[in-house]
């Protein structure tokens, strides 16, 4: 299916990137040109294959993965807004939200 | 006494034996690493005052002594994690990968943090928002990507080892285009806590080396099981180191046909072509095997990998960490003016990508589609592994190509990989091993991929390798920088 300007500035607001017109005209193409290589999926006969879901192999599928419930250490508050932009009194502070 | 290019083995009896001060080879590893940085571009962090410091404290371990560099996505607390992007930049963070904790508690030296390109996005290290890093060989030409700094650093001798990590050929492809041992582990092998995530069914830390046995001491320190990565599994590690030197007579070396005609370049056929019959005399048992589907590999990678990090790169947004963008006054334009603004073209454009395929209408026809097909590309080797014992194939279809070259043709830059990325969909471990070098002088390499867990096998396919074919070629830059002691 062509990809068109109007796809990419949808899908850009979809992702949250604000995009330029430049930007807008060099992606529309280069985009348009992935998909369509990506579709020769298309004639690859794929009925009643289950999806690989994930990467895991047969061992790791096999591997316990839960833990005991259990209070952990963690890096606190302090550490957690150390490389924060913009920290205020012990939370992230953001713009205007409404 | 010089200790640039001497192995990491090496170094490490040298230092447990007493002999050597770990400081003396942090030192001449940290003046090499400054002198040829201008050139190279192959650090964005140097960290003389830590590892000096650190060096001080090291006497034993595995890697006792031996400088490493880092690629610049894994965490090192004390260190900068940019992942070659503006939006993180000089984030600093709060704790060390298990990799990273693994390899300290062995006793190695991490000298600095490497270039990449952003977010692990690129196999010619171009969309590194620092700069390019230039391949030692020549300096007008890519060292591959995206591990193309750790690969530089390892070439040009400034560290014996170094990590990368390899989503779609991120370490074996840089490794080919600068002539070093560059492994991929088996998934789950080794833990990703740590690496920031750029497409999580396909990441895994790797190796760089000179050797296959440097290669082999490390992936020891780092493998095994990890509580903090689910998908980490309680698979025993072997004993790599030790079980290097076994023959390799008898061994079964696939060999699938189909993948050595159109698009690769006639010098990288014939140099590994050659490596086959090598494998002959060794005593290898060379079987014909077929992979149908690895044809469709990089449209299936395109889909995967983009849709994970259209959802993995949602968290950066301007609130926790990096960079946020000015003059925004309301949230969501700060989510969108902080993307934009730190976010380069190639990311933008996977993220792009991702969203596309996972948007609603297209999730069945691209995403589901894409998962289809990887278990049909993890049956080929599910059935080509009963066959054989490792498969051949080039690393890469070309030698180092001239920066510049595909920066606008994403698709003729994703091809690239078109050998590399079927290990990271079926999650088997891959290898590249130098050849030879081209008329050009450029490195060519090979790529062994076996069963899960086969990296035992993998390594002494390529030890045996090395003691009949010997790679002892280096660019011009390896250990230019004299004795600083």
């Amino acid at each position: 299916m062509p990809i068109n300007e109007a796809d990419i500035e949808k899908i850009a607001k979809l992702a949250h990137i604000d995009i330029t017109a430049d930007e807008l005209q060099t992606f529309v193409p280069q985009i348009a040109g992935i998909v369509t290589y990506v579709e020769q999926l298309n004639a690859v006969d794929t009925t009643s294959i289950e999806p690989a879901l994930g990467g895991l192999t047969p061992a790791g599928e096999a591997t316990e993965a839960s833990r005991a419930d259990e209070v952990q250490p963690s890096l606190g508050q302090k550490i957690a807004l150390s490389e924060a932009p913009d920290a205020a009194a012990g939370h992230f502070r953001v713009p205007k939200i409404l | 006494m010089t200790f640039l290019g001497k192995s990491a083995n090496d170094l490490v009896d040298l230092v447990t034996q007493g002999q050597v001060d770990a400081k003396a080879i942090a030192q001449q590893s940290l003046d090499a690493a400054e002198s040829l940085n201008p050139q190279l571009n192959a650090f964005l962090q140097i960290d003389r005052e830590g590892a000096l410091a650190r060096a001080a404290s090291v006497s034993t371990g595995a890697l006792a002594g031996v400088p490493m560099a880092i690629k610049d996505n894994i965490c090192v607390r004390g260190m900068q994690a940019s992942c070659g992007s503006k939006i993180l930049g000089d984030y600093q963070p709060p704790y060390n990968a298990t990799v990273i904790e693994r390899l300290l508690q062995a006793g190695a030296v991490i000298t600095g943090k490497t270039n990449c390109d952003e977010f692990a996005m690129g196999s010619s290290n171009e969309n590194s928002a620092f700069g390019v890093v230039r391949n030692p060989w020549d300096a007008r030409r890519v060292p591959g990507g995206s591990s193309g700094g750790s690969a530089a650093a390892v070439a040009s001798g400034i560290v014996p080892v170094a990590l990368g990590s390899d989503t779609g050929g991120s370490v074996r492809q840089p490794a080919s285009l600068c002539g070093v041992i560059g492994l991929k582990p088996t998934y789950g092998r080794n833990s990703r806590y740590g690496l920031i995530a750029f497409a999580s069914s396909l990441d895994q830390v790797g190796v760089f080396g000179r050797s296959a046995s440097d290669v082999a001491t490390v992936l020891g320190v780092i493998a095994g099981r990890d509580p903090h990565d689910a998908t980490t599994a309680d698979v025993p590690v072997p004993n790599y180191a030790s079980e290097l030197k076994g023959s390799v007579a008898g061994a079964r070396l696939g060999f699938p046909r189909a993948l050595f005609g159109e698009g690769l370049e006639v010098e990288v056929r014939k140099s590994v072509l050659d490596v086959v019959d090598v494998y002959r005399q060794l005593g290898a048992e060379v079987v014909d095997v077929e992979l149908p589907h690895a044809s469709y590999a990089i449209a299936v990678y395109y889909i995967i990998a983009t849709a994970e990090a259209s959802s993995n790169l949602a968290r950066f947004d301007g609130v926790r960490y990096g960079f946020r963008a000015e003059e925004a006054d309301e949230l969501r334009q700060m989510y969108r003016k902080t993307r934009d603004e730190g976010f380069g073209a190639e990311v933008k454009r996977r993220i792009m990508l991702g969203t596309y395929v996972l948007s609603a209408g297209y999730y069945d026809a691209y995403y589901r589609k894409a998962q289809q097909v990887r278990a049909l590309i993890k049956n080929d080797f599910k059935s080509a592994f009963e066959r054989c014992d490792a498969i051949i194939t080039p690393t890469s279809p070309s030698t180092a190509f001239m920066i510049g070259e595909k920066v606008d043709d994403p698709l003729s830059m994703y091809l690239s990989d078109i050998y590399t990325v079927t290990a990271n969909l079926a999650g088997v471990p891959g290898i590249n091993i130098p050849c030879g070098l081209s008329a050009e002088n450029l490195p060519i390499g090979f790529q062994l991929l076996g069963p899960y867990w086969s990296e035992s096998t993998l390594l002494r396919l390529a030890y045996a390798y090395e003691q009949l074919q010997p790679f002892k070629k280096h660019p011009p830059v390896f250990a230019a920088v004299p004795n600083s002691i």
